[in-house]
């Protein structure tokens, strides 16, 4: 009503902002499980999609650059959704245990939710990015012989493990924190609405146990490869 | 329903009015009666057992809010608790974030106050407006999305059962936020989305709220802060992109 001042914009930035980044990692490993998980159905099919990443397809050629440049345009993306979901975080070990103690007495399920965000958040700080610098410097190190080697030789079954369920658990809760937050799929009248809140948490824990069952399926068969498989170190799968 | 249940109710009794008042749980057994409340309970306790027990009501009847307290560790009002739907230990605890006056009593009031003159919760209307004109028609759905959010009785159970206030004592809390949804529903009130902005646009207000959605599930009355908190998120967002 009176004149117009500056408002300060940059908590609804941040706030969108959060948001948006975490839909984009989310799309991006629903569809790198999935990519990845291709070793279930053959090597050759994993072949081809390796090929497919690496442009082979668009150039008639292989450029492991563009597994490069992906990479490192998500850990930019990581690195951006980590900064401005920080700000999030409890701040210090007293505040850390307030919320703790006030989790454990509401005993709420969305409230505790919350804090397997923060665990997982926390860990993949690590755990992502030492995988996305293995990516990044090695792109061409994928192949069902060469992802195999990486994940038994190179010792990254635990680590790779770990992210699985750590990623899968954050961007499952994390989505579906964003519908509620933004008012998405929202029941038409209020008494329906923590039966539609029950509907997407059900649908999160199906699709979170989809993706962990795929995920677990395609790294134990590239252990398996790598452990049973007749290949030398470096040598690259041909169909 | 089992009415010769034998009700153990543990209360945490603190008064900081008192010097050298340590905080401690006290028990007392209350034989259970039919359609008992934790009102009754508290009554009882009172009038036969300990006629120190500070705790709060107005109304009993889940309308004035002045009987909110944690309840097993969760906020609700003592007077539209049934005990026959609890297990026969009970927990009661003063709310936390507000000023204790002793034992369950807590000082919402001045808390509620300054929230209120903060984010001037009352119609923003011109101030040469002619009272002798007819107001404006307003349609009876929105006059009636408006009541609904009008229901609110400052009880407190949204602030209590908020994690976002747990780590930022700043923060409006559902109840503030719901009573800025209300007035920017309200036609009648002048204020724009950027004056709104301006009193809940940060994170102190709507973007601190990361949807834990406590208050949602402990509001005694049932207010759709859920829906009305993203609402006013995404008008919000309008203004600040």
């Amino acid at each position: 009503m009176s004149e117009k001042r500056r408002i300060n914009k940059m908590p609804a930035r941040l706030d969108f902002l959060q948001s948006l980044t975490g839909v984009i990692l989310a799309l991006f490993i629903s569809g790198h499980i999935l990519f990845e998980s291709s070793i279930l159905i053959s090597k050759d099919a994993m072949y081809t999609m390796t090929l497919f990443f690496e442009g082979y397809f668009f150039f008639g050629e292989k450029h492991p650059s563009i597994i490069s440049f992906l990479a490192s345009s998500v850990l930019i993306i990581i690195i951006i959704h980590a900064a401005i979901a920080l700000r999030k975080f409890p701040s210090s070990y007293a505040q850390y245990k307030i919320f703790r103690r006030h989790m454990k007495s509401l005993n709420h399920h969305d409230t505790s939710l919350w804090a397997v965000q923060v665990i997982t958040g926390f860990f993949m700080f690590f755990l992502a990015s030492i995988h996305l610098y293995t990516m990044i410097t090695m792109p061409s190190s994928i192949g069902p012989y060469a992802s195999s080697e990486r994940i038994i030789s190179e010792v990254m079954w635990p680590l790779y493990f770990l992210l699985l369920f750590a990623v899968v658990i954050h961007a499952g809760i994390g989505i579906y924190r964003l519908i509620l937050k933004w008012g998405l799929f929202e029941a038409s009248k209020q008494k329906y609405m923590k039966q539609r809140r029950t509907l997407l948490r059900t649908i999160m824990y199906f699709v979170i146990t989809i993706y962990l069952v795929i995920g677990v399926a395609s790294l134990i068969r590239y252990m398996n490869i790598g452990l049973s498989d007749d290949f030398e170190k470096g040598e690259r799968y041909h169909p | 329903m089992s009415s010769n249940r034998k009700l153990k109710i543990s209360i945490l009794r603190y008064d900081p009015h008192i010097k050298d008042d340590k905080a401690r749980m006290e028990v007392f057994e209350v034989d259970e009666a039919p359609g008992m409340t934790l009102y009754i309970v508290l009554n009882d306790i009172r009038k036969h057992m300990d006629n120190s027990l500070k705790f709060d009501f107005v109304c009993r009847a889940g309308i004035c809010g002045s009987c909110a307290m944690l309840i097993n560790g969760s906020p609700g009002l003592a007077c539209s608790a049934l005990t026959s739907k609890m297990d026969s230990d009970i927990t009661l605890a003063p709310l936390p974030t507000f000023e204790l006056i002793g034992d369950l009593s807590i000082f919402t009031g001045n808390w509620m106050r300054g929230l209120n003159e903060h984010l001037e919760t009352w119609i923003h209307t011109e101030s040469d407006k002619d009272f002798n004109i007819l107001e404006e028609v307003m349609e009876p759905e929105l006059a009636e999305e408006i009541y609904e959010l009008d229901r609110c009785i400052e009880c407190g159970c949204c602030v209590a059962g908020c994690g976002t206030m747990q780590m930022n004592e700043n923060f409006l809390g559902a109840v503030g936020i719901n009573k800025i949804a209300r007035y920017q529903l309200d036609p009648r009130d002048k204020r724009d989305d950027e004056d709104y902005y301006e009193l809940v646009g940060d994170a102190d207000g709507v973007f601190g709220c990361m949807t834990l959605l406590g208050c949602e599930d402990v509001c005694p009355k049932n207010l759709p802060l859920q829906s009305k908190i993203a609402y006013l998120r995404r008008k919000m967002l309008q203004i600040g992109k």
